[in-house]
This record gives C-alpha cells, structure tokens and sequence, in this order.
C-alpha cells in the first residue's frame, strides 16, 4: 500500500473517529484516503486554527486524542496558535502537516515552512517522517505521548513524497521510549507522609485543577474532601473536577476568583494542591501565597514541583492512582470550626454584581444560562470578560464539561472547540459564552457548524469593547480606551448567523434574556444569541496585578 | 535566586534529527547561555552524548533539567558540576609568530605539552588539549605574540572510575 494508506490504516488502528482539517496542495492523497475510509470521519473547518481547536474541545469532553491536520506552509502555520493552546492546557491532539517533498526540503519551496522547527518549543514531541518505515511508529508514538503522562500535542510533518511511496504495512507491536516514561504510581513514603500532615491539619484546603479532570480523579477528590470535610477551591483549568455546587466546594480562586475562596487559601495551614501548577493568575504576588500553609503538591509531571512555589511534600504520579492510596491511610474527621468561618465569608462576602431592570447584565445572562442548564450543559468560553463571568457564574458540576483557554488564553477558541465538543458529545447541549470580540476571531466556523448540522449555541454577551482590556484602561490607564472600542464596526451578529443559514437572536431588554435563551437551546440548529449587555460591567472581585491574593478589589467607582 | 555558577551537564540522548535543536532551545528560553556546547556519537550508534557548560542560579539550572528529561529524545540527564571527573577541551591557536620569536613560542609549547601543527613564515598552529584552566593559560601568555584565530571544541567529560556518566 502507499504511505497515505498506510497513514489512514495505522490511525484507524488507533481508534480515529474524527479528523478536522482543510485539504491543500501536497496533502490531497491523504485526504483522498481518508475519504475512502469507512471509519473515519473528515470535518472541514474555515480555519486551519478551528481545526486545532476543535480537535482540542473534542479530546477534552471525550478524554480521547483529537487529531487535525492540514497542508503544508500556511496550512501548517495556520495550526500553531491551536497547537500552542493544547499545549498550555495540556490537551491531548495529534497535528498533521503535509509538507513538500524530501527532495524539495531546505529549498524554500512552494508551500515549504519548517513546522517542525516552528512547533518545536510547544509540542510534548514532533516528527518529520523522512522514510516510510517511520510512519506507522511515528503514528503510534504519537498518539501513546500525547494521551500519557502529563497529556499534550503532538506533531507529524508529512512530505508528499513519503505518502506517495509503497510501503509494506507493519503495525509497530509495541512502543518503547527509553527517553519517555512517565510515573504513576507516587512514592510511598511521600503518600504516608502527606496523609500524617493532612490529617492533623486544622485548615485543609483541597486546590484542585485541570489534571484532576485529564487523570479523570474526580471521584477520589470528592471522597477526599468529604470524608476528611476538606473545602475544596478550584482553578479555571479545573472546574468541574468537584461540583462547584457542593457545600465544600468555595468556587474558583485566582485574580478573579471568589473572595472567600482566595482567602481561604491565605488562611489554611495545610494545602492539597492536585493537578495544578501554581500559574501567576492563581497566586497573585508569590512571595504572599499561602503564607501560613504547609503544602502537598501531587502532579503527574516532576517539572511542575517547585517550578513556582516552593512544596513540603511533592508527589509524582497520576492524581487518581495517588489519591487512591492517599484515601486509604487516612481516617474521617470533621472541621467545623474552618468550614463555619468559610460559611461566614460566603454569605459576608459572596460573588455579587448589583443587577438592573434598565441594561442587560452579563452576570445575569450567565446565571440565566445556569439556571437554564442546571449546570449540566457543556460550556465552552472565548477569552476575556466573557470567560471570567461564565467561571464565576456557571457552576459546573461535572468533568469535561468546561471548556477554555485557561494558559495561553485564546481568543477565537470557545466556537471551534464548541464544534469539536459536539462532534464528540453529540447529544449535549454545547454552549459557546463569547464576546463580540472573541467571536469575531473564528466566527467563519458558522460555516463549520452548519455543514455538519451541530447545535452549538453561541451566546454573545456583546458590550461592543474589548471588554477585559478596557476594564484594565479604566482601572490603571486613565479611562483612556485605546483600541478597545469595537461597536461602530460590529456587526448584526444575528444577520450573520442567519446568512450562515444559522439562527440568530437579538436580546436587547432583561425581560427577553430567559425566554430567547430557552428557545434558542431547544432549538436544533445551530444559533447565536446576541445580547447586549451593559457596556462598562467590570470583573470583580479583581487581584490587582502584583497584589496579594487578599488585596481584592471587589467594588470600583472612578 | 542563588547567584549564578557554572554547570557542567552531560546528557544522553536519541541520535535523531532536531535534538540538538530542541536542548539548546530549552536553555534559550530560560535565558541561559550556553557556554560550550559539545556533541558525539556514543558506542551505541543510536546514542548521542552532549557535553554542556551553562552559566546560571541553581533554581532555574533545576527547572532546565526537569525540562530535559521530558524531552523523548532525551534519555539520560546529569549536573555533573561537583562529580569527580575527567575533563578535557582541545583548542587550536594560530598566533603570529616572527622568526625571532619561534623559539620562545615553541618553548612555552613544550611547556604546556602543546604540539606545533603547523608553522609558516610569520604564524605558527598550536593544539593544546586539557582542562579548560589551562587552555585559558595558554591563551593568556601567547596573547603578546598578537593570537589571529582560536578555534576551541568546548569541553568533554566522563565520570571517574568504574561508574557511568
């Protein structure tokens, strides 16, 4: 068979469902391929950046890998803020790139770009396959690095001539990496020790993020914190690893994180850190962070231990496994004191926005949207205020239902990701909470949707700024709104879904905020939901840059 | 932050394409630089061994290492700065070199127990092999006779005794 056959064959065998992509120049025998195969579906986007997004949305509501590919040059260039993405969060896809001849490499050739070199710094690993023997392994590394350890892209650079050639098919029998073996089980001792000092804790704080959710330890956490009545605050990344509707659960912490949940964690003496890697928009001033508390850091990835804070205990391996372990050599205790004192700073200090009966406020939009959902929707978010708002207000309650560019924070990722989580669940509902600048970056994947009739819904909390930009021109720029204005040019969002052949809604007034929402969710197309909302509505409670996590600003008058 | 020292860091990697590319990336980003930077096959034929001499605080050289060790090409990294080792770096001199001044030059060679590789009327090529503080002696004395191009390898080393580096 040729190299592209063997290619399709060798991803068949790895359970390839889906690809997203655009064909070009050297990469339509490939595609010509995939077009035959049986089991393998091709979902063309508009953007070779949808492509990359979506295959990321995808793998994070399914916990499988997501593949995109494109052509080779601009195809492949196309790809690199969604492959930077999956990166940053740790998602698990694998990238192919067509790329010209081996004969032509190093030529500057027609469509020639060096993605193996460009990707370099933010792929787990890259191959540019020189010889056909090295497809099929490539393949197979490929998929088994991105979906192990601590998970992350991965990227296969294709020349023409290479999927051209005859090749003997051979299934590589089994995969060893010297250079690759990640931990899974923690150390023992580490476990021991970490269970003795959280059991004679008297503030535990559990902080929990996104690899509590890709090492799928959902479970083990929520029998963790309630066993031991632990509160439990979690990062962007990890909403949904513990319902954010619980008793324990304090919500989201970070600059825009709730009061009580920052608080708790300068006031706790011993803190689980599970799946997180103690980001600056977690910690705020990090000379301050938890300055009173003795902390255990699990992560799956060795690098992430002490990277940015110092940890008492660190532990390396797969959250699940180690939180097993972690349950059985402790015992149930109560902390009624602590937890009484964060029930005081819930209901003294709790997420608030003073709503209006005149404007629209985002805030309300979000609640109505929970309220609708029961928090059971699929949520993805653009990046921005947008995506603050929904963190704060749309409580999650499962895993792999939350869906946003926590690291590299992308605009232009909610919509195509939105796609791919749809693809990959389709009987969810899917909703993308934009803004009209975010949306604006991928809004021609309405084509994308509506090809592949996926009822994603877009609801665009349209303030006509550059929202989270012109908060920060406000607050320490002098109100001086430098290249934030975006009304005058926007668009009739709902004109443009309609000559998509989408749906499209206008809200202008609070009363029909709820009744359009519903309607447009039981619709079954895909539909945006346009509503404008208060212009200058700013984040709050806000952790000024450089502050302490307890220096909030939680009310802003000019 | 420790103030800065030098590391000496041998790693043991995948011969393929792009590695070296993808070591001296990591430490690009970090901002270190690198100062040496040497590479050679192994007795394995699939084996690569670097020798990397870089300049910076312990905290961030930690995180450098962390960082190399996820790499799949990487297999094997070592900071090998406080063990008991076997270093050497090989540096061609070529310095200008009078008639008058041969002999003494040739001298000073002997010296350091450098070889002449090559002399010509007006300029001599001296090979010196060693630790790097000698390579920088020499360098230092042959400076008066007005030195017109170095070329050095940047350092090798293995780990005294029996054990692997």
């Amino acid at each position: 068979m040729t190299g592209a056959q063997a290619l399709v064959e060798a991803m068949e065998r790895q359970g390839v469902e889906v690809i997203f992509g655009i064909p070009g120049g050297v990469v339509i025998p490939l595609f010509d391929e995939l077009y035959k195969s049986k089991k393998i579906k091709v979902i063309l986007t508009r953007h070779e950046q949808g492509a990359a997004h979506a295959a990321d949305g995808y793998a994070r509501v399914t916990g499988k890998v997501g593949v995109c590919i494109a052509t080779s040059g601009p195809g492949a260039t196309n790809l690199v803020t969604g492959i930077c993405n999956a990166w940053m969060d740790s998602v698990p896809i694998v990238a192919l790139t067509g790329q010209v001849n081996t004969t032509l490499l190093g030529r500057d050739s027609f469509q020639e770009a060096d993605i193996f070199g460009i990707t370099m710094p933010i792929t787990k690993h890259s191959y540019l396959v020189k010889t056909p023997e090295m497809l099929t392994r490539s393949v197979a590394e490929a998929f088994y690095i991105a979906a192990t350890g601590r998970p992350g892209p991965v990227l296969i650079d294709l020349p023409a001539d290479i999927c051209a050639m005859e090749y003997k098919f051979k299934h590589p029998e089994a995969i060893e990496l010297r250079g690759y073996k990640p931990t899974i089980t923690g150390h023992k001792q580490q476990i021991k020790k970490a269970a003795k000092l959280l059991q004679n804790a008297k503030r535990p704080l559990l902080y929990v993020g996104g690899g509590v959710i890709s090492a799928g330890a959902h479970d083990e956490v929520r029998q963790l914190a309630e066993s031991m009545d632990i509160p439990v605050t979690n990062t962007l990344m990890g909403k949904g690893a513990f319902p954010e509707t619980h008793d324990l659960s304090l919500g989201m912490l970070g600059m825009h994180g709730t009061w009580y949940a920052n608080k708790a964690v300068c006031s706790a003496d011993v803190i689980l850190a599970v799946g997180v890697r103690f980001d600056d928009r977690v910690t705020g001033r990090i000379e301050s962070f938890a300055g009173n508390a003795r902390i255990i850091h699990i992560d799956v990835d060795p690098a992430e231990i002490a990277k940015n804070v110092a940890v008492e205990i660190p532990i390396v391996g797969n959250a699940k496994s180690i939180l097993t372990e972690l349950i059985e050599e402790i015992k149930p205790k109560k902390h009624d004191e602590w937890n009484m004192a964060l029930r005081t700073w819930k209901v003294e200090h709790p997420l608030k926005f003073k709503d209006s009966d005149d404007s629209i406020m985002p805030e309300y939009v979000v609640q109505q949207i929970h309220e609708i959902t029961g928090g059971e929707a699929i949520v993805c978010t653009e990046v921005g205020q947008n995506q603050m708002w929904a963190a704060q207000y749309y409580l999650n309650k499962n895993p792999r239902t939350w869906l946003s560019s926590g690291g590299l924070g992308t605009m232009g990722y909610g919509f195509p990701a939105a796609i791919g989580a749809q693809v990959g669940r389709p009987d969810a509902l899917v909703i993308d909470i934009a803004g009209d600048g975010s949306i604006q970056m991928n809004i021609q994947e309405l084509a994308t949707a509506v090809q592949n009739k996926l009822p994603v819904k877009i609801v665009i909390l349209n303030n006509g700024y550059l929202g989270m930009v012109r908060q920060w021109q406000q607050m320490f720029f002098g109100r001086r709104y430098a290249s934030t204005e975006l009304g005058a040019g926007n668009p009739d969002f709902a004109k443009v879904a309609q000559a998509y052949g989408a749906e499209g809604y206008t809200v202008m007034q609070k009363k029909d905020v709820a009744p359009t929402l519903r309607k447009a969710f039981e619709n079954k197309k895909t539909c945006v939901i346009d509503i404008h909302v208060e212009r200058e509505q700013n984040v709050l409670p806000m952790v000024p840059k450089g502050a302490a996590l307890d220096e909030m600003i939680t009310e802003w008058e000019d | 932050m420790t103030t800065p020292t030098r590391h000496t860091i041998t790693a043991l990697v995948e011969n393929k394409p792009g590695v070296l590319a993808r070591v001296a990336m990591l430490f690009g980003r970090r901002g270190f630089n690198i100062h040496s930077l040497a590479v050679g096959t192994t007795q394995a034929p699939d084996l690569s061994r670097m020798t990397i001499v870089v300049e910076g605080d312990d905290h961030t050289l930690e995180q450098v290492t962390k960082q190399l060790n996820k790499l799949v090409d990487v297999v094997k990294v070592s900071d090998i700065t406080e063990v008991n080792t076997v270093d050497r770096e090989l540096t061609l001199i070529k310095v200008n070199a009078d008639p008058s001044q041969r002999s003494e030059i040739m001298q000073l060679t002997d010296t350091f127990r450098a070889k002449i590789l090559d002399v010509a009327e007006r300029s001599l090529i001296i090979e010196v092999t060693g630790a790097q503080d000698k390579i920088d002696a020499m360098e230092r004395l042959l400076k008066k006779y007005g030195i017109i191009e170095i070329m050095r390898t940047g350092k090798v080393v293995l780990v005294r005794g029996g054990g692997k580096t």
